[in-house]
């Protein structure tokens, strides 16, 4: 996926730098995303991934640094919503808040409104369970409806928040296609965070490697290199590939977190 | 005020302080808040179907009370947990007042029901009281480690959670017999809550804050049932104010304390009430 | 048919009065319900309708109409905790229930109080368990406006409550200013909460919150029309419980009706042990 040069990027972010609870969380990130662009958010868990998105919508507190991004266009996917089995909404109703959720007044019936609704349900393969309540919905099913809610509006940027994790390698890889199809069709910039590289590769154009509280922004093929990684851990770590995969391992020849992920899905899936 | 028929009052009020006190630990730290408050309410219609019947009032108010916590632990796990023990609750409330009102003492049975009657404590309750307090806390020492345990971990391996959780329910049931007569169906909750609540602000340890706890419910029933008899005013009222003071105090100091960079105040616990 | 209504239903002063009323909360309380029970917070609406209680009782004692006492008791409990953020607090259901005690605590002192003043009699009955057949004429325009101002906000707001209520990060993630939000749904519910005092009293108020809804949530997946099934749920249940007051007059055992509260919260409970059959 070729990133398109726009005269601005839709997302910028500079210097961010967020603290809590005496911790530096983010430390001085920067990174922009083009209209169009898909850029992975990478680190470990507990390395500021979810700070950061929710540092751009502005729900954390921030100590320095400045966040562009276009007010009331943004779309966000987060990583868990628990939902109780009786409430009275709709799969469909959910992603239909997602084009009118802000207006006043009661819901006049609306053809334009019922249409998008259902082009978006077929857009995201949630026809099949669109009458069914939200909190029956399986985890899968449940994020596609919320990627649905978050694209409707057509948003410039769209934000997910680990929506692969505790998906199989077949969900995740639907999951991704879908995401691709409908951000190249909507020139959306999309920013996707995960805590292993490999399921995206096929599609981002662009990384945000974050470990330390540092981040590391560029094309995957500058980041994601043994001397760039190195110097964002503070300590020596190899990057290898194999079968056009990345496995990124500490000098001490431990895998570190992402890596590990790797190697055993490397291990199952060369059989 | 230290003679006559107040001293069973004093006694009696002694072990609801320090049953509710102690009890009232789990009920905080188990986020069961709602269900020690839907439970003594349920049980004033046990109450007043006893006074009706011409029966011993405390009779009434176990056999309630204990329906009313196999109900919600029942109820609770067919829908939602809140909305199962809030019509539980109600559905006792009016119940008891259609009893009440089938009597001529309909307006001073109701108050003293919900608002506790210090004048009405009779030292024929002394001994089942003490008996009472006696089981509960014997109960409590028995399940305490389990209490803890399911409380920090809701599904502990080879431990029936939902085992534990009924006869912590039973034995919230027990304490309500117990605490009801002092202070009204309606205050058993501001014994029962503020005094551990306070507590665990203050000290994070479970044997501290139990002590604390005990001491402070103890306290609050004595200044209560002080300034009740001097005043004429009813107990109630000074044990719902002051068990919000208290409270308020608790979380103010603490509040102070964290903001002057003594370190974050201490925190056991889930973190999520999560109901009976 | 004369079997059901005993004579002289339809033309009784205050039993149409007390259809209006109880038509117009049940209304009202329906739609707060629905979000109520969606947003968990149960607790809140029974912690406002107890210091609701002394709010009435207060007011009786100081010959005010007891709705006022309910309604600025109930919103200023509200707004205390909206301000000390008691809702998205850990540990909310103690502070809750602390001032719920503070509340009882207070309306215990002023039921005695008034108790002592003749001029205040069947003072606990009335703020407790509602005083439907003997409010005054002035009450219903008063009511009328006050259904009018909580259907306002919760209807009017219905599409960015639901979010807000479904999830507080989406919600943000919008621009929706989810602390408002959650404020103007606290000072709807105190409202209802005021509302259904004077129906089926303070202590009680929370069948009608909570019951109707619990009931419709069941029965449909669709958000506009589980309201709508809950306002008609709730005016079933208090106009059946006022022909069930009024025909039970003459019923044993003292022959001067039983209430009216008693029949509603009945009825919701047999409503919603119900719709927990089907599962």
């Amino acid at each position: 996926m070729t990133a398109t040069l726009a005269s601005e990027p839709a997302l910028a972010v500079k210097d961010l730098t967020v603290r809590r609870g005496g911790r530096t969380v983010l430390d001085g990130v920067s990174f922009a995303v083009e209209a169009g662009g898909f850029t992975g958010l990478i680190g470990a868990n507990g390395a500021g991934k979810t700070t950061l998105l929710r540092a751009i919508l502005g729900l954390v507190p921030v100590s320095r640094g400045r966040v562009r991004v276009p007010r009331g266009s943004v779309g966000y996917v987060p990583q868990r919503l628990v939902l109780d089995p009786d409430l009275p909404v709709r799969a469909r109703d959910l992603i239909a808040l997602g084009l009118d959720g802000h207006r006043l007044g009661l819901p006049l019936p609306s053809h334009t409104r019922r249409r998008r609704v259902q082009e978006m349900l077929e857009a995201v393969q949630a026809e099949p369970f669109a009458d069914r309540r939200v909190g029956l919905l399986s985890g899968g099913e449940l994020q596609r409806v919320l990627i649905g809610h978050a694209l409707i509006g057509r948003p410039q940027v769209l934000l997910l928040d680990e929506p692969l994790a505790g998906l199989d390698l077949r969900s995740a890889q639907q999951v991704v296609a879908l995401l691709a199809r409908i951000a190249a069709e909507q020139r959306v910039a999309v920013l996707i965070s995960a805590h292993e590289m490999n399921p995206l590769l096929p599609v981002i154009d662009r990384i945000v490697y974050l470990a330390g509280g540092r981040a590391a922004a560029g094309p995957v093929e500058e980041v994601v290199r043994s001397e760039v990684l190195s110097r964002l851990y503070g300590h020596h770590v190899d990057v290898l590939r194999v079968h056009g995969r990345v496995i990124v391992v500490a000098g001490t020849g431990q895998a570190e977190h992402p890596a590990h992920e790797g190697v055993e899905r490397a291990a199952v899936e060369i059989v | 005020m230290f003679s006559g028929f107040m001293t069973d009052a004093w006694i009696v009020a002694s072990l609801a302080a320090l049953v509710g006190g102690a009890v009232g630990f789990f009920v905080v730290l188990r986020g069961s808040a709602f269900a020690a408050h839907a439970i003594p309410n349920g049980s004033f219609a046990g109450a007043a179907a006893a006074t009706l019947a011409g029966v011993n009032p405390l009779i009434g108010l176990g056999v309630f009370s204990l329906a009313g916590a196999l109900a919600i632990g029942g109820l609770g796990r067919r829908g939602r947990r809140e909305v199962a023990t809030a019509l539980t609750l109600v559905f006792m409330l009016g119940l008891g007042a259609l009893l009440l009102g089938f009597s001529d003492q309909y307006a001073s049975q109701v108050y003293s029901l919900l608002f506790g009657q210090l004048l009405g404590i009779s030292s024929a309750q002394l001994a089942p009281t003490a008996g009472l307090a006696a089981a509960c806390l014997l109960a409590l020492a028995l399940l305490y480690r389990r209490l803890l345990l399911t409380s920090l971990i809701p599904e502990p391996v080879g431990l029936r959670a939902s085992v534990t959780q009924m006869a912590f329910l039973v034995l919230l049931a027990l304490a309500t017999t117990l605490v009801v007569p002092v202070v009204g169906t309606t205050l058993m909750f501001s014994l029962m809550v503020g005094p551990p609540a306070a507590a665990r602000t203050l000290t994070a340890r479970p044997p501290a804050a139990i002590a604390l706890s005990v001491c402070l419910a103890l306290a609050l029933v004595w200044a209560a049932l002080a300034l009740s008899y001097e005043t004429d005013w009813p107990v109630g009222f000074f044990v719902g104010v002051g068990s919000g003071l208290i409270y308020a105090t608790a979380r103010g100091w603490g509040w102070g304390r964290a903001r002057l960079g003594a370190g974050r105040a201490p925190v056991f616990g889930p973190s999520a009430p999560r109901g009976a | 048919m004369a079997a059901i209504f005993e004579p002289g239903f339809f033309s009784s002063p205050p039993v149409r009065l007390a259809l209006l009323v109880g038509g117009l909360v049940a209304l009202a309380t329906a739609a707060v319900g629905v979000l109520t029970v969606m947003r968990r917070q149960a607790f809140a609406g029974e912690a406002l309708g107890d210091v609701g209680a002394a709010g009435g009782s207060g007011a009786l004692l100081t010959g005010i109409a007891p709705l006022w006492g309910f309604l600025g008791l109930a919103l200023a409990a509200a707004g205390a905790m909206e301000f000390l953020g008691v809702q998205r607090a850990r540990g909310r259901e103690v502070a809750t229930g602390v001032v719920l005690g503070a509340g009882f605590g207070l309306a215990a002192l002023f039921l005695y109080l008034a108790a002592t003043d003749s001029s205040a009699t069947g003072a606990t009955g009335s703020v407790l368990f509602g005083s439907i057949f003997t409010l005054s004429d002035a009450t219903l325009p008063l009511v009328a406006v006050l259904t009018g101002l909580t259907l306002t906000i919760v209807l009017g707001l219905h599409r960015p409550l639901l979010l807000a209520s479904l999830s507080p990060e989406l919600a943000a993630a919008r621009g929706l200013p989810v602390r408002l939000l959650g404020a103007l749904y606290l000072g709807a519910l105190a409202l209802a909460v005021a509302l259904a005092a004077i129906t089926i009293g303070a202590i009680l108020s929370t069948a009608l919150i909570v019951g109707p809804a619990a009931i419709a949530l069941a029965l449909t997946a669709h958000p506009l029309r589980a309201t709508v099934l809950a306002a008609l749920i709730g005016l079933a249940a208090v106009w059946a419980g006022i022909l069930l007051a009024y025909d039970s007059f003459y019923w044993p055992p003292l022959h001067h009706g039983w209430p009216v509260s008693f029949f509603v919260v009945v009825l919701i409970l047999a409503g919603y042990l119900a719709t927990r059959r089907r599962r």
